[in-house]
């Protein structure tokens, strides 16, 4: 009885035990307080109030996450960890779902959307990509999965009146709940495998069984799962026009924050787990996303649908590090992801602000001439599109420099040389978007409204952030590195010597 | 005041003075006037700063001077190390002396988004600079791909018909040959935990790197494929002569004067430097890719209706010199690549500059638009004949120098490279006089070209201080050499180990 007793006052959950997961319920509870406040102000202020209220939860968001950074540690049972990982995808997640925020104000206005379920479905997408990177349990990774994928279903259909908004959602939803399926039946399969959902239990039951051939299956069906969450070839086929039809900020949110919280997920389960790491697919499917959305990229003249190509081909950059040693590949994707959050988010800032009402300006023709009819956004525009080519003194080169010299210190050369070629190829089609807005004359007149503020910020932290990294990236590096030492740690032990990209030969 | 103190920090002033007034003149309000003086001023300004090196340079002696080494970023291990020996100096004060010609050239002709112009021009003088300066290879890598911005912007904003074309060529094709260095730096940073660049020399010569052996070949092709693009040699050439028309006249003075110089200088110092053996035993494929740009180059150049393709193609079968140089691992042949490096920004970049004042006058190139124009023209026309000569390399002028220490280090390479090279210096003489005839001698042929206007102020200040400099580059060379011959032969220092190994057998 008293065991029994004991065993109840242990599941019991502490204050630490909220504090270890303060930011979802910050970020839920004003992401609640946005949907009940909806109904009580009237259209015209809604918009307003409401971002700046959902702003405002972003902003606890962050404050709730160095709070909980300050309690590492597990919680509610072994399900949760906050450890340095999961503040680094916390803090990075609910920084990109902010500065969205930003640059919604003036968009929900000249689209003429309701705010409440907007700025709501955000901060709710934002709870599930939080618990997504600190959840140490299978089920509870579903579920996070679940909260952070439902909510951006519905957010690429907000362009109610729009037809190809519609599409996007549809869509979106059928495959992603396909691709879940899959992820689904590989937790089904490592549950009948290991007789536990747990991570670290399951890492210790595979060290000492070894690998079985179940446990491949589980993690090829995971694979594909995550796979179609970050858009990596041969399950991106939706991307481009999921990417097309959604809302220009809800792209910008989307093709960042919920990838960068599916990396973190497989991360954990790749590295973590040990056990497929010389997982064949992971190559293949890196040099297939980075080949097939180059090419595409290469031919398309809708803004939207060449920056889907091209995430396409960054999540297969991303794959590139994931085949790298567990020592150097895991950092290198954590620097990746908020590298490319920065200049991608930056770029549909610009996107969404130049689409105008009914993002009826998203063509390569709308951008004809931009250079002179709006200087400042060109040159943001170009600092964010050879960020993304991967031009030295942008954030975008180092995430691609650590992403490729993680490999090559692998050994993997021919990974590391299609990469490049492919970074090469890829220069091709952003050139042509600052080609046309620098030296093409404009065939037609494209109105440039004056920037707003939020747009203006927005652009404004992106670009500081893209800078920063080019230049100084010791710091993100650093934490990076600490990040990925709690994912390649044996069962979740912090690591004693942080991994290094470093030297490994000879001493000087 | 003592200016030695300036040392240390030299090289940052030098290579940051010209981006500092590029972002200062984003500022400005768009006054042309104004925003061309200051252009000026800033790129005088370094000019003058640069002048310290030459001054404060220690001659005979060898190794790296006013180096600055600090850690930029801690993991991976890269530091902001420059310095500079006898060839990257002169190479810095190529092109601080060029920049304000520029400038000047750029005056009147450029009136159209004065103020991008000369902003994209002052962050193009710094990452050139940066370039030779650099002893880091990561370093040396970000300067080398920012250059590649303002350059097709240069191209692609500022040039003549077809310069969107020539511009996204002009950046893929030299970029997608980087990416291959970019490989291979990664390799040596992985294998020997450096970027340094004497480090990596170091540890390379003393046979520390592991699994460097079977490497190498690749490593060599690595960095040689990213600079032979740049240089241009044969088979590489082709988007040359589209950049070169389609650019404005400051545009290609930089790219001839200047860009081309960046892959001849990286042969010589990384491909040379760092793998001597390689080098070696792959010298005789590309002296044959150079001779063949040597006398291709000419001959193309001779057949050529546009001014400015046959000047850009005078520049592979030139270039094609330096590369002949550089592989004949001869204490001449090296002196002489380097001269002709030099010689070859200041007599080409002049070649450009008239090229462009006429190109103002007519809007063409056409050489058969052209004609008797010595008459309208004459201060014009003896200026351009002064400059054809030092490219022809009559002696006196620093054309003849350089290929002159080439073609001996050539012929004791190997008799039969030095005789097929000194055909192009004939070919050269061919087909500049030729131009030169048929452009200036004889009666005028087009009546709008009796009203043409004379060499005016700006244009004079632009290309004179060039023909000054060819003449006192030919009279006076060892000023020049007297501060390479010690850095090359340090680069020849393997290679004489090597023979010597090989006789010791």
């Amino acid at each position: 009885m008293s065991h029994f007793i004991a065993t109840i006052v242990q599941t019991i959950p502490q204050i630490s035990d909220y504090v270890r997961i303060l930011p979802e319920i910050v970020l839920a509870v004003f992401g609640m307080a946005v949907m009940l406040l909806d109904p009580l102000v009237d259209d015209e202020h809604s918009r307003r109030t409401l971002g700046v209220l959902a702003l405002a939860g972003t902003i606890c968001g962050l404050i709730a996450t160095w709070y909980m950074a300050q309690s590492p540690g597990l919680a509610f049972s072994g399900m949760v960890r906050a450890d340095s990982f999961s503040v680094f995808f916390h803090a990075l997640v609910i920084a990109i779902s902010g500065v969205v925020v930003l640059m919604s104000f003036e968009y929900t206005t000249v689209q003429k959307m309701r705010g409440g379920e907007y700025y709501g479905l955000i901060l709710f997408s934002a709870v599930g990509m939080g618990l997504m990177s600190s959840a140490v349990e299978l089920v509870l990774i579903f579920i996070a999965l679940e909260i952070s994928s439902i909510s951006s279903y519905i957010l690429a259909g907000m362009r109610r009146h729009e037809a190809s908004s519609g599409e996007s959602a549809l869509k979106y939803f059928l495959l992603g709940s396909f691709a879940t399926a899959f992820f689904l039946y590989g937790i089904a399969l490592l549950f009948g495998a290991t007789g536990s959902t747990n991570i670290e239990f399951i890492a210790q039951e595979l060290q000492n069984s070894g690998s079985i051939t179940l446990v491949y299956v589980a993690a090829a069906l995971i694979f594909v799962g995550l796979g179609f969450k970050v858009a990596a070839a041969p399950f991106h086929i939706w991307t481009p026009d999921v990417y097309e039809g959604a809302p220009a900020p809800v792209v910008g949110f989307m093709s960042t924050a919920p990838k960068a919280a599916a990396f973190a997920v497989l991360l954990r389960i790749v590295f973590q787990l040990n056990a497929p790491r010389h997982f064949w697919i992971i190559w293949v499917a890196a040099v297939f996303s980075m080949t097939l959305g180059n090419l595409g990229a290469l031919v398309q003249n809708n803004i939207k649908r060449l920056l889907a190509y091209s995430s396409i081909a960054h999540a297969g950059y991303v794959l590139v590090a994931f085949a790298a040693a567990p020592d150097l590949g895991p950092s290198a994707v954590i620097f990746y992801t908020a590298a490319y959050a920065a200049m991608n988010v930056g770029a549909f800032a610009i996107v969404s602000h130049l689409g105008s009402v009914d993002e009826k300006f998203v063509s390569l023709q709308d951008y004809e001439g931009l250079g002179q009819s709006s200087p400042v956004m060109a040159a943001s525009l170009t600092i964010f599109l050879l960020s993304l080519i991967g031009i030295p003194m942008t954030g975008g080169f180092f995430g691609k420099f650590y992403v490729f010299s993680a490999a090559l210190k692998s050994n993997l050369t021919w990974l590391t040389v299609i990469g490049l070629i492919n970074s090469a190829v890829g220069a091709y089609y952003y050139l042509r978007v600052i080609v046309a807005m620098y030296m093409r004359q404009p065939q037609k007149q494209t109105p440039v409204a004056p920037v707003p503020f939020g747009v203006g910020l927005a652009t404004a932290l992106c670009l500081v952030a893209t800078l920063y990294l080019g230049l100084l990236p010791g710091q993100v590096l650093e934490r990076a590195r600490l990040a990925s030492g709690a994912v390649t740690a044996p069962s979740g032990v912090p690591a004693a010597s942080s991994a290094d990209l470093g030297p490994s030969a000879p001493s000087q | 005041m003592n200016t030695a103190s300036f040392d240390p920090v030299i090289l940052t002033l030098v290579t940051f003075l010209p981006l500092a007034g590029g972002l200062l003149l984003m500022l400005m309000p768009r006054r042309d006037r104004d925003i061309r003086i200051f252009a000026l001023v800033v790129s005088l300004a370094t000019f003058f700063v640069s002048l310290h090196l030459p001054v404060h340079f220690h001659r005979g002696t060898t190794g790296f001077q006013f180096d600055v080494n600090k850690q930029w970023i801690a993991s991976p291990n890269i530091h902001y190390h420059m310095g500079i020996d006898g060839i990257s100096m002169w190479l810095v004060l190529l092109t601080t002396f060029l920049t304000p010609l520029c400038v000047l050239i750029s005056w009147h002709s450029v009136h159209d988004k004065v103020k991008e112009f000369f902003v994209l021009l002052l962050i193009l003088e710094t990452a050139l600079i940066g370039v030779f300066t650099s002893l880091d290879l990561f370093l040396f890598y970000f300067f080398w791909e920012a250059t590649l911005i303002p350059m097709a912007l240069l191209i692609g904003v500022f040039g003549h018909e077809r310069k969107v074309y020539a511009s996204v060529k002009f950046f893929m094709y030299t970029m997608i040959a980087s990416i291959f260095m970019l490989v291979a730096i990664l390799w040596l940073y992985a294998h020997t935990g450096s970027f340094d660049f004497e480090t990596i020399r170091d540890l390379i010569a003393q046979g520390r790197v592991a699994g460097f052996q079977t490497a190498a070949q690749w490593l060599f092709l690595g960095f040689f494929i990213a600079f032979a693009v740049k240089v241009p040699l044969f088979p590489f050439h082709t988007w040359l002569p589209d950049a070169h028309v389609e650019a404005p006249t400051a545009g290609s003075v930089l790219l001839a004067g200047v860009l081309l110089k960046m892959g001849t200088y990286g042969m010589l110092r990384f491909n040379l430097g760092l793998f001597p053996a390689q080098s070696r035993s792959n010298a005789n494929w590309i002296i044959v890719l150079a001779l063949i740009g040597i006398i291709y180059g000419a001959l193309v150049a001779m057949v050529q209706p546009n001014m400015k393709k046959l000047i850009a193609y005078s520049s592979v079968s030139h270039l094609g010199f330096v590369v002949l140089g550089i592989f004949s691992f001869t204490q001449a042949g090296l002196n002489g690549a380097m001269f002709v490096m030099l010689a070859h920004g200041v007599s080409t970049g002049a070649l450009f500059m008239l090229a462009g004042i006429l190109h103002e006058r007519r809007h063409t190139y056409e050489i058969s638009e052209f004609g008797g124009l010595a008459a309208p023209m004459p201060v014009y026309s003896a200026t351009y004949l002064v400059i054809v000569l030092a490219s022809v390399g009559l002696p006196l002028m620093n054309g003849f120098i350089g290929e002159f220490l080439v073609l001996s280090g050539a012929f004791q390479a190997r008799p039969i490279y030095g005789i097929l090279a000194a055909t192009g210096v004939i070919w050269s003489a061919a087909y500049l006089l030729w131009m030169f005839q048929r452009v200036f001698y004889g009666k005028v042929t087009h009546n709008v070209n009796n009203t043409l206007a004379d060499l005016q102020g700006t244009e004079k200040l632009a290309v004179w201080p060039c023909a000054v400099a060819a003449l006192v580059m030919g009279v006076a060379p060892l000023l020049w050499l007297n501060a390479i011959d010690p850095a090359v032969s340090v680069s020849l220092k393997p290679f004489l180990e090597l023979a010597s190994r090989v006789v010791g057998r």
